[in-house]
């Protein structure tokens, strides 16, 4: 008995030597696949553009250079794209989270008479939408095309991140905003000192997916502004840069890029480099604040 | 004693709205906001049903009924639009929940704390690049002096580099690779948040009665995930035809193009960069009716069988 029992725990503890080898093979090799091909493109980028044309470049440049780089920030039009990306990501950011929390405010008040109704309006806006042609003739008919205010106004609130904000608000107690009522306070001063104050966790996880999606939202500027070259964001250059790439490699600039020692691919991923390097600094500060917003809003919304 | 209930609770409502006229005035703002940005669109579905004119305008294009649509079925390329949104569209939607619910349950069963925590934090840097950035890299690796040939090639799993974005046959499995290696770490989030959720004790139990780490994978983490699992299929399938445009735009190029089309790149095409704004848009309500179709029957399937649901 006894010993059948202890075979069984060896047994069962090889088993679970095994498993625990082979579960952290897979989990490095996730991390490699998951970071290698950033890893590669970074050493492209350091690598001199005509000799990595001989290929096998893997984990690290043969023949340093900063030439991309410097290539890439005498672009004016990389350069132009990086000024509009940073206004839209710093000032639509900052709209979408003031109009998404007072909205989330006026939903979350339990006394409001219409905050079911409010609610359902917003909620629907998710499922229901008038599509690509309509929106844009709707954007063009108001005069938001070739205009730097169509990647602020249109997407300034959004359903789905209000109601991870109202979630959030809805979980607070209803005392703080009864004693501040009975204090005099209107809506404005419980919304400005009272709640938003407490709600500094969820408006950080918005407040980055919003920053992300402007940061890397490339489509608006081809579709409403691809007339103007003074508005076009970073991202939407950047494809322009990699489509170039992949159709042409012959054309004037590329063979006198050739001489200068840069190539249509070296560049191309300097600008890679260039255009994830906000996201990839500030990630592992920010990354907590992504993590608690989508469990907010996913568990108990 | 029950009408002066009833007026006394009227007086509290008016009272109450003068109360509330700043709420009420904020509300009014965002209703017209939501208006104008999602609901007028959807006036621009009559364009469908007529033969649109920008210079006859809105209201006095000629009205042609379902000609768009006959228009839109009668051609063999939208037919074909169709079978790539829905086909890209269901395999993107299963082999990222799949990745997903199998990388967080194998993630949860690492013990070392702080290795778990490094691996989920690269796991979901991906997410928050661009589908640009994704499709770049993507282009490189599978180039033909990319690192996939290159390796299939050293161990000699081909003889020569393939160009494997010129072949119909690889695309729908690459932009399916693309979207696990994006999404992977992300949707994970949200099943390791509920495999936390689970009794500690059912696996204490569990263990006591001898069940080895398959049985209570299979027995207690698959179940108690069950529900997330449920609800993120609902609310992923009303999403298959939507999530057809980026990656396809991005990835796909004229050797592929009868399998890489998608219901949004066929509207911008046709809409857009040709004008036919009638077209466009009746392509357009085909997808919403199918979408909303879709998450509806869905939703009814799950409410049969007892399971959870959105509405």
């Amino acid at each position: 008995m006894t010993n059948h029992r202890m075979l069984h725990k060896r047994k069962s503890s090889l088993g679970n030597k095994i498993f625990v080898f082979l579960n952290t093979i897979f989990m490095v090799l996730f991390v490699i696949i998951t970071l290698y091909p950033v890893w590669n493109t970074l050493v492209l980028a350091f690598n001199d553009g005509t000799d990595a044309l001989r290929g096998g470049l893997y984990l690290w440049p043969r023949k340093w250079t900063f030439q991309n780089y410097i290539t890439v920030l005498h672009k004016k039009n990389l350069l132009v794209g990086a000024y509009i990306s940073v206004a839209r990501t710093v000032i639509g950011t900052l709209t979408a989270l003031a109009a998404n929390a007072l909205l989330a405010y006026i939903v979350s008040r339990k006394r409001f008479i219409f905050k079911r109704q409010l609610s359902l309006f917003w909620v629907i806006t998710m499922y229901v939408n008038g599509g690509m042609i309509p929106v844009f003739l709707l954007y063009k008919g108001l005069g938001l095309t070739n205009s730097f205010l169509v990647y602020i106004i249109p997407g300034m609130v959004g359903a789905f991140n209000m109601m991870v904000i109202r979630t959030y608000m809805v979980g607070l107690p209803d005392s703080l905003e009864e004693s501040a009522q009975l204090d005099g306070a209107g809506d404005l001063v419980i919304f400005t000192k009272i709640i938003s104050p407490l709600c500094k966790p969820v408006y950080a996880t918005i407040a980055l997916f919003c920053a992300v999606g402007h940061w890397n939202s490339w489509f608006d500027a081809m579709l409403y502004n691809r007339m103007n070259a003074n508005l076009t964001t970073l991202q939407y250059e950047l494809m322009k840069l990699l489509s170039s790439v992949s159709n042409q490699s012959n054309s004037v600039e590329s063979m006198k890029n050739a001489v200068a020692a840069v190539t249509p691919t070296s560049v191309r991923s300097a600008a890679t480099i260039l255009t994830m390097l906000p996201i990839v600094c500030l990630y592992p500060f920010l990354q907590r604040y992504f993590v608690t917003g989508l469990t907010i809003g996913g568990v108990k919304g | 004693m029950a009408s002066i209930g009833k007026v006394k609770k009227e007086r509290i409502n008016w009272k109450e709205i003068k109360k509330q006229k700043v709420l009420l005035l904020l509300s009014a703002g965002y209703v017209i906001y939501g208006f104008i940005f999602c609901y007028l669109p959807l006036a621009g579905w009559l364009m469908a049903f007529e033969n649109y004119k920008p210079k006859a305008g809105f209201f006095h294009s000629e009205f042609i009924g379902l000609g768009k649509f006959r228009q839109l079925f009668l051609d063999d390329g939208f037919i074909h639009v169709i079978r790539n949104t829905l086909a890209m569209g269901v395999i993107n939607l299963v082999t990222t929940m799949v990745a997903a619910i199998v990388f967080a349950i194998l993630l949860n069963e690492v013990k070392s704390q702080g290795g778990k925590k490094v691996v989920q934090t690269i796991s979901y840097l991906p997410h928050f690049l661009s589908w640009i950035i994704v499709t770049g890299i993507l282009h490189d690796a599978l180039s033909g002096t990319g690192i996939v040939n290159d390796l299939l090639v050293r161990f000699q799993l081909l003889k020569e580099p393939l160009n494997f974005f010129a072949y119909p046959k690889y695309f729908w499995w690459i932009v399916a690779f693309a979207n696990v290696w994006k999404e992977t770490g992300w949707n994970a989030i949200i099943y390791l948040a509920s495999i936390t959720a689970i009794d500690t004790s059912l696996y204490e139990a569990a263990a006591i009665d001898g069940a080895g780490r398959w049985a209570r994978i299979k027995y207690i983490t698959l179940p108690g995930i069950k529900p997330t699992i449920i609800i993120l299929l609902l609310m992923n399938s009303g999403n298959v035809l939507n999530a057809g445009f980026e990656v396809q735009y991005l990835l796909g190029n004229g050797l592929v193009q009868s399998v890489s089309q998608t219901i949004d790149i066929y509207v911008l095409k046709w809409g857009i960069s040709q004008g036919d704004y009638s077209l466009g848009t009746a392509a357009g309500i085909f997808k919403s009716v199918v979408s909303i179709s879709i998450i509806l029957i869905a939703n009814e399937m799950a409410k049969r069988a007892g399971e959870e649901r959105l509405f």
